[in-house]
């Protein structure tokens, strides 16, 4: 058994640990969520937060978690789907097809946790999820609003 | 007016997707559920586009897929602003196939492809929101017993003018159902839209920014197994033995299975299991006859037919081109090539099939949901109307998930293995690379003739290569030619020249290499309008003019293209200085229907490397059902066709794709994106597409500003292999 910290709550699974931590959040948990794409770390689709940092859930094993590390995915980034990321996006109508919008979403949440008003070079450096529909410009506009949204005091 | 009861058919219906209602009770994420109460029974609907609950939740039925394109929303913008519903109290649902069936298509098509979403079917969905809005108005008329014509209907509000009394569509919904529509309705006049023609907000935007959007890819069903699938790599290969001993006794394998003659298949509880057994068999491939396949012979054989006698003919003026160019006083010739490209949908092939002898039903995403039960129907072994297909929105499709059922395909002849168990098949990335219905391949020859002032008397244009038709839609072939091959260079219709030239002959020597072609986001009008507008800059700069008024000249005949390009030049201040280091270029084209032109500036540094700095879009779609969206369209066009110049490129080697992944098959990233300023200029009187047009002056813009910048032409894609330092 292993056992996850997912979304604050302890989890325990049944699963081979080399068993990527993607397909654990998928298979295990049913966190649908979070996309499959590559499999190989190229897409960002499958980006989750591990204790507040964006990373790829496609190449970690789960069985390389410690019980105390955090993972956060889509699902749990808020109760009500108002984090200021969410509601930034909502405005824009950024997604089109939507399915790389989890990883972009969760890829946009780290940046702003980290820097709080990334500039537009900032942003080019730290979104690196590729989107086919072509959603970036919104992406763009979607991190500075979701940066004005948190100096309000995170409600537009 | 005199309403009267409805005859059986509708009862039939009702009855006919009771049965389907079953199986929506299992309280499974499913299409078609939010217009049925818990019990499972339909609520009954205005007409086939429209349902109304009695709390006023308007369900508007869209049969074209939702795929990022926005026509979801689209469609039920046109609906609704016929109906004069709330919008705010507007709901959609997917009708299935399967009912389109039974109900003798009442929905006309499901395709969603060739940009047509809207510009296909906007007549018949009005009409269809239009009528729903009289039959509720005439029910509630019926109800106080006062005339029709007396009531009007705003918000979903009926109000009875003389009187003021009002109802809601809600309270009279049941009883308009029970009437008979009249035969024809009015239409409004799109400059008195109040719902479309809004830069609305999409309706399918919130559940995917929380993770509850349901995909192909993430549909549970209960008792699932999941299947990894490997296909012969070799196209036109087939599976020769498996060793199954390895793998039958790994962690949650259920079954190893042939599908068909060319691929293997592993089943597991979780789809992680499968494909690790996948990944452990051994596998013995008979690779066919194009095992010996590669770029470079495939590349000779596009070269031949640039030479060839024998050529189908797309467009021709006047009765001899090469007289005009032997007259001419300078002649430039110049050679483009195209490679293959992949779809690469963020969201790999998948679908779930639960097979028994007498039943067969998919859930997919899919362009084409009768297409889709089409081949449930082939591989189950059953008739149509013994099958079913649940459509789901796709994780991207760009033409992949339309023409192409492979993937359905091979679901339901594994799923036909494990009867009564449904199974969900999920391709890997690797698959999806390795098995795609790619971007034709083709070669251009193209000749120039100019005269002393310098105007163009003659072009012959020679396109050497694959039609998608030929191995698609041989039957659409007309006496052996593909026209879509000629797609923005046709004489008229949607995808007609840009330019009157006094002497033009575009012709096609098909050469069809043994790789399948598909239907490509944008399809043939992105490589001709890069051949024909770089083409048209190296004709301007011989002539020593401008590439605009060079440009200009030709489109005399042509003035809504000539009005975007002028649109594009003006916004994005043409002929004025630009700022340090960038440069200008133009492209114009139509295509499926709609006007575009772009304006791209750019800059290389003395490295050689490219910046897109900024690109100026115009289109003129006709009509603009939601300009906001039509706008992310536009925007994503440029993603779509700057990373297909930028990156894409699908190589041949011993008969199989060599690019398998994104790490080889890269797409453009977020610091490559230039600024998009989009000019939206709908000038009425016809309908163009938007999903897909624009991509085709994506690539020549930037083509034109980097030789404005270099000097270099580049012929030859993607741009990652040219050297881009000035010459």
């Amino acid at each position: 058994m292993t056992s996850l910290n997912v979304n604050g709550e302890k989890v325990e699974v049944d699963v081979d640990g080399a068993t990527p931590l993607l397909w654990v959040l998928r298979e295990q948990l049913g966190l649908t969520g979070t996309k499959y794409a590559c499999g190989i770390g190229q897409c960002g689709a499958c980006t989750v937060h591990i204790d507040g940092e964006a990373v790829r859930a496609c190449v970690i094993p789960v069985a390389a978690l410690a019980e105390s590390q955090k993972v956060t995915t889509i699902e749990g980034l808020s109760p009500d789907g108002m984090h200021p990321v969410q509601q930034a996006w909502a405005q824009l109508d950024v997604p089109q097809c939507g399915y790389c919008q989890p990883g972009m979403i969760m890829s946009a949440v780290a940046l702003l946790d980290e820097n709080s008003s990334p500039s537009d070079a900032d942003i080019d450096a730290n979104i690196t999820n590729i989107c086919r529909c072509g959603t970036f410009n919104r992406v763009r506009r979607g991190i500075h609003l979701a940066a004005e949204i948190n100096k309000r005091g995170g409600r537009s | 007016m005199a309403a009267r009861r409805v005859t059986l058919s509708r009862r039939d219906f009702l009855i006919g997707t009771a049965s389907a209602g079953a199986c929506l009770s299992l309280g499974l994420y499913l299409p078609l559920g939010s217009a049925r109460a818990k019990t499972g029974e339909p609520l009954p609907e205005v007409n086939a586009w429209v349902v109304i609950k009695p709390d006023d939740t308007v369900v508007i039925r869209i049969a074209r897929s939702e795929m990022g394109q926005g026509t979801l929303t689209g469609l039920a913008q046109l609906v609704a602003e016929e109906l004069d519903c709330d919008w705010s109290r507007v709901t959609t649902e997917y009708p299935t196939p399967g009912e389109n069936l039974r109900r003798d298509r009442v929905w006309k098509s499901f395709s969603t492809g060739g940009s047509q979403g809207i510009r296909g079917s906007h007549q018949y969905v009005r009409e269809g929101g239009a009528l729903a809005r009289t039959l509720l108005i005439e029910a509630a008329a019926e109800a106080w017993g006062v005339p029709a014509e007396e009531c009007v209907a705003n918000a979903s509000v009926i109000t009875h003018r003389p009187t003021g009394r009002t109802t809601t569509y809600g309270k009279v919904a049941a009883a308009a159902a029970e009437m008979v529509p009249p035969l024809t309705v009015a239409l409004k006049d799109p400059k008195d839209w109040k719902i479309a023609g809004k830069p609305l907000m999409r309706l399918d935007t919130q559940d995917k920014l929380t993770g509850k959007q349901v995909f192909g890819a993430d549909l549970r069903l209960p008792g699932m197994l999941n299947a990894a699938v490997r296909a012969c790599p070799v196209f036109g290969g087939r599976l020769e033995t498996f060793d199954d001993t390895a793998v039958r006794e790994m962690p949650g394998v259920k079954a190893v299975v042939r599908v068909d003659d060319t691929a293997v298949a592993v089943v597991a509880e979780t789809w992680w299991q499968a494909k690790t057994a996948l990944d452990a068999l051994p596998v013995t491939w008979d690779e066919g006859p194009n095992a010996n396949l590669s770029s470079e012979s495939i590349a000779k054989m596009l070269a031949e037919g640039l030479d060839a006698n024998d050529a189908f003919v797309g467009n021709q003026v006047g009765d001899d081109v090469q007289a005009a160019l032997a007259g001419a006083a300078k002649t430039v010739e110049a050679v483009y090539a195209y490679p293959y490209q992949n779809h690469a949908t963020m969201e790999p092939m998948n679908a779930t099939a639960l097979w028994t002898p007498t039943r067969c039903e998919v859930w997919c995403p899919t362009q084409n949901g009768e297409a889709a039960l089409t081949a449930t129907a082939e591989a189950a072994g059953l008739p149509p109307t013994q099958c079913e297909v649940y459509k789901i929105h796709l994780g991207g499709g760009f033409g992949r998930r339309g023409a192409f059922h492979d993937f359905v395909h091979q679901a339901v002849a594994i799923a036909k293995q494990l009867p009564g168990t449904p199974v969900k098949l999920l391709w890997t990335r690797e698959e999806d690379m390795l098995h795609g219905a790619y971007h034709p391949i083709t070669q251009a020859r193209l000749v120039g003739g100019l005269d002393a002032k310098g105007d163009l008397v003659g072009l012959r244009m020679r396109i050497s290569g694959q039609s998608i038709l030929a191995s698609v839609r041989p039957g659409w072939l007309r006496d052996g030619a593909d026209m879509f091959t000629f797609q923005g260079l046709l004489p008229e219709g949607d995808h007609g020249i840009s330019y009157s030239i006094p002497n033009l002959l575009v012709d096609h020597a098909m050469r069809n290499p043994p790789i399948p072609p598909g239907f490509w986001r944008g399809v043939n009008v992105n490589q001709n309008a890069i051949y024909m507008e770089s083409f048209m800059d190296e004709l301007a700069h011989a002539a020593g003019a401008d590439p605009l008024a060079f440009r200009r000249k030709l489109m005399g005949d042509n003035p809504k293209g000539l009005a975007v390009l002028n649109a594009v030049a003006d916004r994005a201040g043409w002929g004025g200085p630009a700022p340090e280091g960038v440069y200008r270029g133009l492209a114009v084209c139509k295509a499926f229907a709609s006007y575009i032109a772009a304006c791209a500036e750019v800059s290389v540094d003395d490295r050689g490397r490219l910046r897109i700095h900024r690109i100026v879009a115009a289109t003129d779609p006709g009509h603009a059902v939601n300009p906001q969206q039509i706008e992310a369209q536009v925007e994503g066009s440029f993603v779509f066709g700057l990373s297909a110049l930028l990156y894409g490129e699908c190589t041949i080697r011993a008969g199989r794709v060599e690019q398998e992944n994104f790490d080889t098959y890269p797409s453009m990233l977020m610091p490559e994106m230039p600024k998009v300023e989009v000019i939206l200029m709908p000038s009425g009187g016809f309908w163009g597409g938007v999903g897909e047009p624009t991509i085709a002056v994506a690539a020549p813009a930037v083509l034109n500003a980097i030789f404005a910048a270099t000097g270099k032409r580049i012929r030859q894609f993607p741009l990652k292999h040219a050297d881009l330092r000035a010459a």
